[in-house]
C-alpha cells in the first residue's frame, strides 16, 4: 500500500520535451539523404563484385570516400530516429520496449562508427 | 466523474475494422522498407569493413553479397530504397502542407509505386550495363 498521492506519481512523467527536436532531425536527415544516397549508390553498386583492388581504388578517391562517410553519418542517425518510433508505436511490454529503445539508441551509432572507420581506413590507404 | 466510476464512453472505430486502402498500405510499407533498409545498411557496412580488412575476407563477404541469395537481398533493398526515397519526398511535401487532399495523396501514392519500380529496373540496367546478372 502506497501513501504517495496520484499527483506525486504523475509528476515528472510527462513529455520528455524532445519531440520537436526528433521531428526536425528526422526531416533534416531525410533532406540531406536525398543527394547523399544518390551520390553514394552508383559507385557502391558498381564496386560490388569488382574485386578488392578496384574497390579500394574507388574509395581512395576523396569524393567517393567523403560521400560514403557523410552517408553513413546521416543515414544511421535517420534510421535510429525512425526505428525508435517503430518500437515506441508497436512494442508495449515495458521491459522489451526499454531494452529495444536502449539497444536502438546505441547500436546504430556503433555501426556508423564502424562504417566511417572502414571507409577512412581504405581512403587513407591503410 | 468525481465518484471515481469509469465513464462508458463510445470508442472511435478501431484500425482493424477499416478496409485496407492505398494510403494506409503505402504508409505501413514505408515503415517496413525503412526497417528493412536498416538491415541493408548493416550489410553495406560489413562489406566496407571487409574491404578495409584483407583481400581474403573481402572475397568472402563480396562473394556472399554477389551470390544469388545476396543479389536477391540487394535487389530487394534497392527497390525498398527507391520506394522509401520517393515516398519520403511525398512525406516531405505533406510536411510542407502540400498535396494533402484525398485525390492527390492517392495519385502521388501511385506515382511512388510506379517510380519505385521504374527506378529499380533502370538502376539495375545502369549498374550492370544492360547485361543482367552478369
Amino acid at each position: 500500500m502506497s501513501f504517495r498521492t496520484d499527483m506525486a506519481k504523475a509528476r515528472g512523467l510527462g513529455s520528455a520535451k524532445d519531440g520537436t527536436h526528433h521531428w526536425v532531425s528526422q526531416r533534416l536527415t531525410a533532406i540531406a539523404l536525398i543527394p547523399l544516397t544518390l551520390a553514394f549508390l552508383y559507385p557502391f553498386a558498381t564496386s560490388l563484385g569488382s574485386g578488392y583492388e578496384a574497390v579500394r581504388e574507388t574509395y581512395q578517391n576523396p569524393i567517393h570516400a567523403l560521400v560514403a562517410i557523410l552517408t553513413f553519418l546521416v543515414m544511421f542517425r535517420h534510421l535510429r530516429l525512425g526505428i525508435q518510433i517503430v518500437v515506441e508505436d508497436y512494442v508495449h511490454g515495458p521491459r522489451l520496449r526499454a531494452g529495444l529503445l536502449i539497444t536502438n539508441a546505441l547500436i546504430w551509432r556503433g555501426f556508423a562508427v564502424i562504417g566511417i572507420f572502414a571507409v577512412a581506413k581504405i581512403a587513407f590507404g591503410a | 466523474m468525481a465518484d471515481g466510476k469509469q465513464v462508458e464512453r463510445p470508442l472511435s472505430p478501431h484500425i482493424t475494422i477499416y478496409r485496407p486502402q492505398l494510403t494506409s498500405m503505402l504508409s505501413i510499407v514505408h515503415r517496413i522498407t525503412g526497417v528493412g533498409l536498416a538491415l541493408g545498411a548493416v550489410l553495406i557496412v560489413w562489406w566496407f569493413l571487409a574491404a578495409a580488412t584483407s583481400p581474403a575476407y573481402f572475397a568472402y563477404v563480396d562473394g556472399l553479397l554477389t551470390s544469388v541469395i545476396g543479389l536477391l537481398i540487394l535487389v530487394g533493398s534497392l527497390w525498398a530504397f527507391w520506394y522509401h526515397f520517393f515516398n519520403g519526398i511525398r512525406h516531405l511535401r505533406w510536411d510542407a502542407g502540400k498535396g494533402l487532399g484525398i485525390g492527390e495523396s492517392a495519385r502521388s501514392g501511385w506515382r511512388v509505386v510506379a517510380f519505385s519500380l521504374v527506378f529499380t529496373a533502370a538502376s539495375i540496367w545502369l549498374v550492370t550495363g544492360g547485361s543482367l546478372g552478369a
